[in-house]
């Protein structure tokens, strides 16, 4: 299959792929890591590679840049980078790949804090790549720094030379890693999930920067991403992959409306898109508030006072909100805005400074641990990390009926309800003996909601409960949750950074920025006609809004 | 795809495990558990195969060199089996090396699991006894305590044990304080769960591999302490052989029947390198990183 593109401009790819095959160590899930694989990235186009984790996208980058681990090995195909007599990556010396890295192709990874070396300021980290080169003398790389760092809008770029990594924001941060990859003006450049990492606003900021650089510059873009609402974003073409081996490929907005394969087709359909529509109550329940919370706060210092070093973070300020039975209320915010310290606060994992949280018309907050101990069940949380939530020592089963045995609740009894709940949030019972490192994210996460259900709790707080997932995982979640509560009738504080996923499952949505909330209503108010210019922003800023 | 109902992947067993798998590969540390083995079973067998018992005496053959007659290791200034008083010896100084460790760590893994846990001052006042401990030059508080107190095989069991178990506790302590942070402990908490539960059934478990590889190296230790203090005279007292107080009669006759000395040296070096290369191998089983070498 070639992409159709190629007919409408005749221009030279920039990279082409032919049967790449990639092997993977014995005893992994598939032989392959990618199977067979032949693409062309186009000169000045932007291609997305879409696929869930482990689909090999990432594979096929680090195959690209020479970077693959030793023990995964390339066992087949071609490929050509910079037309016809450009250079044969694969099988090239180590020397021949130095050169072409950075020169030619260069690369930009998910994780921009771990990927920017902590000990060496901004300038001299994109100097590095100058000087590995051998590119200009001292002064002229110093200026090339510069307009570097203006090119990619850093604010300052004098100031910014001399700052270290984690003075930056993450953003900025991912802004750096780009000003690196283009200083040598190379003519592909690999964007490795690049904005996975990154909250919303600053997740278009970054697209539309690349976008624009691409135009000023000529250069090909090979992007990596799971996400459609991206794709629709930036994408000229779009390559699906899955399982390692290409399922669809052909040009952005033909795959997007019409897509052929099953895959693609549910992958699409798994995006949360925006609804401006209140959902349906569950059932006409008296607006009797279950949790009220009322001008709740929480202020973080570290450092000394004594020495006058101290740091001081007001994490929440002045929260006010009440939820009412089998509601959800869902909690917007950027990374830093508070919602997750205010989600602690809400089960006490964490004490708060001032305020009060009335739990069924009971002040909360200023019971001590003890005295709390006897409603933990009634107020249950689902964690973030599918992977560090679950003890890996215990079995599904211990995860389980720990809790409701430490609570009193017989042993035998445990067991038959814990079985029941597996069946409930899709898991078979042959699950209850297994440890947690067999069980996929996605199914990880269902054991995390089965354990907050253990108890019957009328209220469940989910701290960014789908946000460690892929797409298509993260729409079978979501339909769970609310299953779940259309069965119970529990309330769920729904906390999450992604508008499009609080839209499909909250009744209210309340924004928060900077340990605030600025905006609380129901989605159409905040989707349709938000009142704050901060939400505004955020709105505004949902990728593939044309994805719908 | 309904990702809930997928198979599940083939049950791993402990022994198939990546961990077993890495210690497997490790030659010195495999070498070493054998020789372990052998010389636990050379201990419990050997002494009921010999002709002697390890007290009994034969005037006529004082000092006789290995492999006379049925005297396969020679023999000592009384006329005692050295073969026999080895394996006796082995009983001795093994069962004390591994109950000094077993006490130690027990007492070590407690302090560091409840510092690292609770922090705040009870993790301080607990780790600043650790340093206390650890700044005393054991081996003269060894000296001492079994100067003062009545020798025997427990007493010398428990001073070992009593200056063995802060390297345990360090270990423990940093383990427990990284674990605390994790989201499965958080959750533990949620759940309602008390801070005994959470600390010996939640966190404990994944501590668990350093603890082990703490422990292999602390039988060496115990075992070398042993036979410091025996050697020294303070500690296993004649006629009940150990290790260490077959070397304390050998050094004078070093010239004229070296065996004396060498054989106890040898199974001593041999226990001790053993358990050293086991503890080495574990280390490295258990560190995922070994991964990418």
């Amino acid at each position: 299959m070639m992409p159709q593109g190629q007919t409408a401009r005749p221009a030279a790819p920039a990279l082409s792929i032919r049967g790449l095959t990639v092997d993977l160590p014995r005893g992994m899930e598939r032989r392959h890591a990618v199977e067979n694989i032949t693409f062309d990235l186009l000169d000045g186009q932007i291609l997305c590679i879409v696929g869930e984790s482990g689909s090999g996208k990432s594979v096929t980058a680090n195959t690209i840049m020479g970077l693959l681990p030793r023990a995964i090995l390339v066992s087949a195909g071609a490929i050509q980078l910079g037309g016809p007599d450009g250079t044969a990556m694969i099988g090239a010396s180590p020397a021949t790949l130095r050169s072409v890295r950075g020169r030619v192709v260069s690369m930009i990874f998910q994780d921009p804090l771990s990927a920017l070396n902590p000990l060496m300021r901004v300038g001299e980290q994109i100097t590095e790549v100058l000087t590995a080169h051998d590119v200009g003398t001292k002064d002229w790389q110093r200026q090339r720094v510069i307009e570097l760092l203006t090119e990619v809008n850093l604010p300052n770029p004098q100031l910014m030379y001399d700052q270290y990594p984690f003075r930056l924001s993450g953003g900025q941060r991912q802004r750096v890693m780009i000003a690196m990859a283009l200083a040598l003006e190379p003519k592909v450049l690999i964007a490795d999930e690049p904005t996975t990492a990154l909250d919303v606003t600053t997740q278009a900021q970054i697209l539309h920067l690349i976008r624009d650089i691409l135009r000023r510059k000529g250069m090909s873009v090979m992007f990596i991403t799971h996400d459609f609402g991206v794709v629709a974003e930036i994408a000229d073409s779009v390559i699906v992959m899955e399982k390692g081996r290409i399922v669809e490929q052909g040009i952005a907005a033909e795959v997007l409306k019409s897509p052929s394969h099953p895959y693609t087709r549910r992958l699409i359909a798994a995006v949360p898109n925006l609804t401006g529509q209140d959902r349906a109550a569950a059932a006409t329940v008296p607006e009797d508030a279950i949790l009220k919370v009322e001008g709740l706060s929480k202020t973080y210092r570290s450092g000394s006072a004594l020495l006058g070093s101290q740091r001081v973070v007001p994490a929440v300020q002045d929260v006010w909100f009440d939820i009412g039975a089998s509601r959800t209320l869902g909690i917007v915010g950027e990374s830093g805005s508070g919602k997750s310290s205010l989600g602690r606060l809400l089960v006490k994992l964490q004490d708060c400074d001032g305020g009060r949280i009335l739990f069924e018309g009971r002040d909360i907050a200023a019971l001590s641990d003890s005295e709390f101990r006897p409603l933990r069940p009634k107020i249950q949380m689902i964690f973030q990390d599918p992977f560090a939530s679950l003890n890996p020592r215990s079995t599904i089963g211990q995860i389980l009926t720990v809790g409701p045995v430490a609570h009193g609740m017989p042993r035998a009894q445990a067991r038959i309800e814990a079985k029941e709940l597996l069946a409930r949030v899709g898991l078979d019972a042959g699950a209850f003996d297994r440890y947690p490192h067999e069980f996929s994210g996605g199914q990880r996460q269902r054991i995390g909601i089965a354990r907050a259900l253990m108890f019957k709790p009328r209220l469940l707080v989910a701290d960014e409960a789908v946000s460690a997932l892929d797409v298509s995982i993260q729409a079978q979640i979501l339909q769970l949750l609310d299953q779940i509560q259309r069965e119970t009738g529990v309330s769920m504080i729904f906390i999450t950074h992604d508008l499009r996923v609080a839209s499909q499952i909250c009744d209210q949505i309340a924004v928060m920025h900077k340990g605030r909330i600025v905006e609380q209503g129901p989605p159409s108010q905040i989707f349709l006609n938000p009142q704050s210019s901060y939400t505004r922003e955020l709105v505004a800023a949902i990728p593939g809004e044309t994805l719908v | 795809m309904t990702s809930a109902a997928a198979p599940h992947p083939a049950r791993e067993r402990w022994w198939r495990g990546r961990t077993m798998r890495r210690f497997l590969a490790n030659r010195l540390a495999l070498f070493g558990a054998a020789a372990i083995v052998l010389l636990v079973l050379a201990c419990v067998i050997g002494p009921g195969l010999l002709p002697y018992t390890s007290l009994s005496i034969d005037l006529r053959a004082r000092f006789a060199p290995p492999f006379t007659g049925s005297h396969y290791l020679g023999t000592d200034p009384l006329g005692r089996d050295v073969a026999a008083r080895l394996f006796m010896a082995g009983r001795i100084s093994l069962a004390v090396g591994f109950a000094a460790m077993l006490l130690s760590t027990i007492i070590g893994t407690l302090i560091g699991v409840i510092a690292g846990y609770r922090g705040g001052w009870i993790g301080a006042v607990l780790m600043r006894m650790v340093d206390g401990f650890l700044s005393f030059p054991s081996i003269f508080l060894v000296l001492a305590l079994a100067a003062a107190l009545k020798p025997s095989a427990m007493m010398i069991t428990v001073v070992i044990a009593a200056t063995s178990w802060m390297e345990v506790a360090r270990i423990v302590e940093t383990e427990v304080r990284s674990l605390r942070e994790r989201e499965f402990v958080q959750a533990g908490r949620m759940l309602g769960l008390s801070g005994t539960h959470i600390m010996f059934r939640e966190i404990l478990p994944n501590a668990i591999g350093p603890i082990i590889v703490a422990a292999t190296l602390t039988v060496a230790r115990a075992i070398l302490m042993e036979a410091y203090i025996s050697f020294l005279g303070y500690g296993i007292q004649p006629p009940l052989p150990s290790w260490g107080n077959m070397l304390d009669g050998a050094q004078r006759y070093l010239g004229s029947a070296p065996w004396l000395a060498i054989i106890p040296g040898a199974a001593i070096t041999i226990a001790v390198a053993s358990f050293n290369f086991i503890g080495d191998g574990l280390r490295d089983a258990f560190d995922v990183r070994g991964d990418h070498k």
